[in-house]
């Protein structure tokens, strides 16, 4: 028994590895309103003023202050850091400089390359020698990959396979460094090594004992980067300060380590409150104070950064990070996981300005007290900044200690993790079917070659078959690929210091993707409801469509469109659960496309919807722009008929209101904004991303960002500065339905 | 009557959240007798236009939208002038009922007669324009009397029904601080007097009456902003 315990209820969290118990145990509910918060102290905004001249430095130096490509990122590789060293409170930063980006190869060299090309730097003679003879994760995939894989890669039927840089996507349980200290959890994993050893040892033993010495060699130099700040993690934190600050060296570790796409926090807030509660009672602390704590821990949150390639930027706009925080909830017993700390982390969008990371991410119930649904409907119509998901669907599914990865993954905080990657067009999968395997654009042959439609009218049965044919090819081969990258991912890229903060034994998803659905949902409404022709180029390819008559669109609760959507979302999860995937992961699909849905639309050709070659789908499982004209709620029906239990990766959906479309006056927006996520939300849907203003704004936004520099939008599943969205993306945004009374 | 009941419907709106308390889906309804100078809807006043739906089509689309309306929330039925199709909006407001939707009317009054009063017995907000305090300018303007608005309200007072007096503030034309004393006064009237909302004078219906080659009487007249807005407000708190 620890004396940084003093104070705790025990239990079984006191002899095992716990966090749920430890936050069941002792956590305080919270139904109150806002009123306690406080303010920005004058150190946070004095530091937070420092922060800010740096970001403005960032964006003018084209979104890179500054590149160490001599020191290859590990836990241990740079001096310490500092903002501003007497000042911070919560300290620790991945280089030896704020903002600094650090090279990390370990994903790929080729794209360390580049992007140190990008924004004016060359990769260090150093590094190269060093990685010289070493394989990276993307080696190792492309030394597996088949010509069929590189040929859907190429196409873009499948796009955004993490073949090249981190997978991302895992979240450490980074609570449990402060809750057990580091000494505790290598103990922990060194009985766990013993009992494996005692097993055969065959292959998959063989290959997880290596994986714990990884394990525990890396929790020894955390240990070890603490204390280059001066902080013993050995042992568990003793107050408020020092839960926060091991808690972030947890995180720290990880995002030195790895470059992971998508790098979410977990589910912390509440947990902290449980600190936080202790030391308000003792005197330790006074509110002001355990605001300025997490003020300081959101501003080190936000100044996270990985060096990435312009395109990659392209597919994710705005450099994210994904460093999603989980909020509230409802607890399995029937308490609100709600705590005052579930205030405080949203309130730092006050303290410090609206924020596209930390990516805040409400966990919302119908039952949630009142006073909060009541206080994020604010934060959300005077900061942009928040997505909400359902507890109500996810908890029977993961209990009530889960936590999303990226934008809408639930996974079980330490319990689960996921074999992330990419997403599968399915327009294209359309239109490959309809040219015997053929790609629309470029006429390379990418699927064996097979049937193709030989008529002149499309007729929706022959379509289906059609379909059918070619989607188990789409799905084997997609599954192929993530087995292949995830395969060399745990080779030589393994996430060291994310796993050893997860059990020993740990449930593994494969997480698929989906994009278009909407497209193909229209366009095959066209077929079945509308008259459809086929128009082929010289070489017999169908290029282009005509399309005579309406037809019912996805977005207006019509059954007959949404029904499709709804059907052709279904036929791909079961054809992918068909094909086993590496390590035994259990599938999962989302519909989620981040920003890329600009880059699936440009690859993509004609559609018989109407939508014309090149141009852009609708984000994940939206509707196309300004086809659901029956009026948001109509459009939100129709996403909500999407089934979440063949989608339990997420089902993203993006809804833009203008303001007085909420209603006349503050009180009844919040009031309204609530009831309209309780509906959706009673209706089983999973997630929704709130955007409170005008298009006039946004116009106005792009064309004098010097009037909106804090301006923060929600995309798909995360937010973001309008001003880092290219003029593209941003013209993608402002086409977007906003719903309106006028 | 049954639910077969046909009437004329010039457009739904599913996320109203100005006409009555919480989240409504509004239906608007074709057709209106009056002649406001500042008229939104112009294109709901022909009685000629808009589509027939019978009582059960509104109902069912009013249901899918149940899970959204709260605690407060609901239908509102609005105009064009929606008791000019009494019959049809008492059984719609019936059918409402039946399945658990709260229903709320937006009026410019009526003149009280046994289809009007079959509506009321199913109202559960009232949403009455006062539009001018006179009963010269009622003449001059609309086309209605201010005796039958207020004769309306008071037969409202016999029923179950929470009301709420809206007035269209208009620069030069109705937003003296004397006028809207008066509009305050008769609005005393009502019982259960739930609120005075005061509008602010848009244009936003300019195109409207140009597509349907229509004269708005007002071009010339500015918006009324919300700082007035708050202003009278005030003096009607
Ligand atoms: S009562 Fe309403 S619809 Fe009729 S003229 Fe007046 S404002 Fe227009």
């Amino acid at each position: 028994m620890f004396e940084q315990w003093n104070g705790f209820k025990g239990g079984k969290w006191q002899d095992e590895i716990n966090v749920r118990d430890f936050i069941q145990l002792n956590y305080t509910p919270y139904e109150g309103d806002e009123s306690f918060l406080a303010g920005p102290t004058d150190r946070t905004k004095k530091v937070y003023e420092k922060f800010d001249a740096l970001l403005k430095q960032e964006q003018a130096n084209g979104g890179v202050l500054d590149i160490d490509t001599v020191t290859v990122s590990s836990l241990t590789a740079y001096i310490p850091g500092y903002l501003d060293k007497e000042n911070e409170i919560i300290v620790g930063l991945q280089t030896d400089e704020p903002l600094r980006r650090g090279v990390n190869p370990f994903g790929g060299l080729n794209m360390t390359r580049k992007a140190c090309k990008a924004y004016g730097y060359e990769l260090s003679e150093v590094v190269e020698e060093e990685f010289r003879y070493r394989t990276t994760h993307n080696d190792g995939v492309f030394r597996v990959y088949n010509d069929e894989i590189r040929a859907a890669r190429h196409t873009g039927i499948i796009t955004g396979l993490p073949d090249a840089y981190g997978r991302g996507r895992i979240i450490g349980d980074y609570r449990r460094v402060a809750l057990y200290g580091v000494d505790k959890l290598i103990e922990e994993k060194l009985k766990d090594k013993a009992a494996i050893a005692a097993n055969d040892v065959l292959a998959e033993d063989i290959r997880r004992l290596e994986e714990l010495f990884q394990q525990i060699n890396f929790l020894g130099k955390l240990k070890e980067m603490a204390a280059m700040y001066d902080c013993d993690i050995s042992v568990p934190a003793k107050d408020s300060k020092e839960a926060v600050q091991w808690l972030y060296f947890g995180y720290l570790g990880a995002i030195k380590e790895q470059n992971g796409a998508a790098m979410s926090l977990g589910r912390t807030s509440t947990f902290l409150d449980i600190y936080f509660e202790r030391d308000l009672k003792n005197g330790t602390y006074t509110e002001e104070q355990i605001q300025e704590i997490m003020d300081d821990f959101v501003m080190k949150l936000r100044m996270a950064r990985h060096l990435r390639t312009p395109e990659y930027n392209e597919l994710f706009a705005g450099d994210p990070m994904w460093i999603t925080e989980a909020i509230g909830g409802m607890g399995e017993d029937g308490r609100t996981l709600v705590t005052k700390n579930s205030f405080r982390v949203l309130h730092t969008l006050y303290n410090l300005n609206p924020s596209a990371e930390p990516n805040m991410t409400v966990l919302w119930s119908t039952q949630l007290p009142h006073a909060f649904k009541r206080y994020c409907a604010k934060v959300s119509c005077d900061t942009d900044s928040i997505q909400y998901e359902n507890d109500d669907v996810m908890r029977p599914v993961y209990g009530d200690d889960y936590a999303i990865a990226c934008c809408v993954s639930a996974m079980r905080v330490g319990k689960d993790m996921q074999f992330f990657g990419a997403r599968a067009n399915l327009v294209k999968l359309l239109l490959m079917a309809l040219n015997g395997g053929k790609d629309e654009k470029s006429g390379m042959q990418v699927a064996p070659a097979g049937r193709k439609f030989e008529g002149e009218y499309l007729d929706y049965e022959t379509v289906l078959d059609l379909m059918n044919e070619y989607r188990p090819w789409l799905a084997k081969t997609y599954v192929k690929a993530m087995n292949m990258i995830h395969y060399m991912h745990d080779k030589y890229a393994y996430e060291k210091v994310q796993m050893a903060l997860h059990d020993t034994d740990v449930h593994r998803y494969m997480a698929f993707g989906a994009a278009g659905l909407s497209v193909l949902a229209d366009s095959l409404s066209a077929i079945k409801y509308a008259k459809v022709k086929v128009i082929r180029d010289e070489t017999g390819l169908i290029t282009d469509f005509e399309t005579t008559g309406d037809f019912p669109k996805y977005g207006n609760d019509d059954d007959r469109a949404d029904m499709i959507a709804k059907e052709q979302v279904e036929l791909f999860f079961n054809e992918l659960k068909k094909i086993p995937t590496y390590r035994n992961a259990e599938h999962t699909l989302s519909i989620l496309t981040i920003t890329s849905n600009v880059v699936y639309g440009k690859k993509t050709g004609n559609t018989p919807d109407g939508r014309r070659a090149g141009e852009p789908f609708a984000p994940g499982a939206n509707p196309m722009h300004g086809r659901d004209a029956s009026g948001a709620l109509a459009s939100l029906n129709s996403v909500a008929k999407l089934s979440y239990d063949c989608c339990k990766d997420g089902i993203s959906n993006t809804f833009c209101v203008i303001p007085q479309a909420l209603g006349a006056d503050n009180e009844t927006r919040y009031e309204n904004l609530s009831s309209i996520i309780d509906g959706y939300f009673s209706q089983n849907a999973q997630h929704i991303n709130i955007n409170v203003f005008d298009r006039e704004m946004l116009i106005d936004a792009s064309e004098h960002p010097e009037k909106y520099p804090n301006l923060t939008i929600r995309v798909s599943g995360y937010a973001v500065n309008f001003h880092k969205l290219s003029k593209e993306q941003q013209r993608e945004v402002i086409a977007r339905t906003f719903h309106g009374a006028m | 009557m049954n639910s077969s009941l046909k009437g004329k419907v010039h457009s739904f709106q599913s996320l109203g959240a100005v006409d009555g308390p919480g989240i409504r889906f509004v239906v608007f309804m074709q057709g209106c007798p009056y002649r406001c100078p500042y008229c939104h809807n112009p294109d709901t006043r022909p009685f000629s236009g808009g589509e027939e739906y019978t009582v059960e089509d509104i109902v069912k689309k009013a249901v899918r939208f149940k899970s959204y309306f709260g605690e407060k929330g609901g239908v509102t039925v609005s105009g064009g002038e929606p008791l000019a199709q009494a019959d049809f909006v008492a059984k719609l407001f019936e059918e409402l009922h039946k399945v658990g939707i709260n229903t709320a009317l937006d009026t410019a009054g009526y003149p009280v007669n046994e289809s009007v009063k079959s509506v009321l017995k199913h109202t559960d907000t009232m949403l009455c324009d006062i539009k001018f305090a006179s009963e010269d300018e009622y003449k001059t303007y609309i086309g209605t009397s201010l005796e039958t608005t207020l004769r309306f309200i008071e037969e409202c007072n016999n029923y179950n029904t929470d009301i709420i007096i809206r007035h269209v503030v208009v620069p030069g034309m109705t937003d003296s601080v004397e006028n809207i004393k008066q509009i305050a006064a008769l609005a005393k009237r009502a019982k259960s007097l739930q609120k005075i909302e005061l509008l602010p004078f848009k244009k936003l219906c300019v195109q409207k009456y140009n597509e349907l080659g229509l004269d708005f009487p007002l071009k010339d007249t500015p918006e009324c902003d919300r700082k007035t807005i708050e202003r009278l407000t005030e003096t009607v708190r």
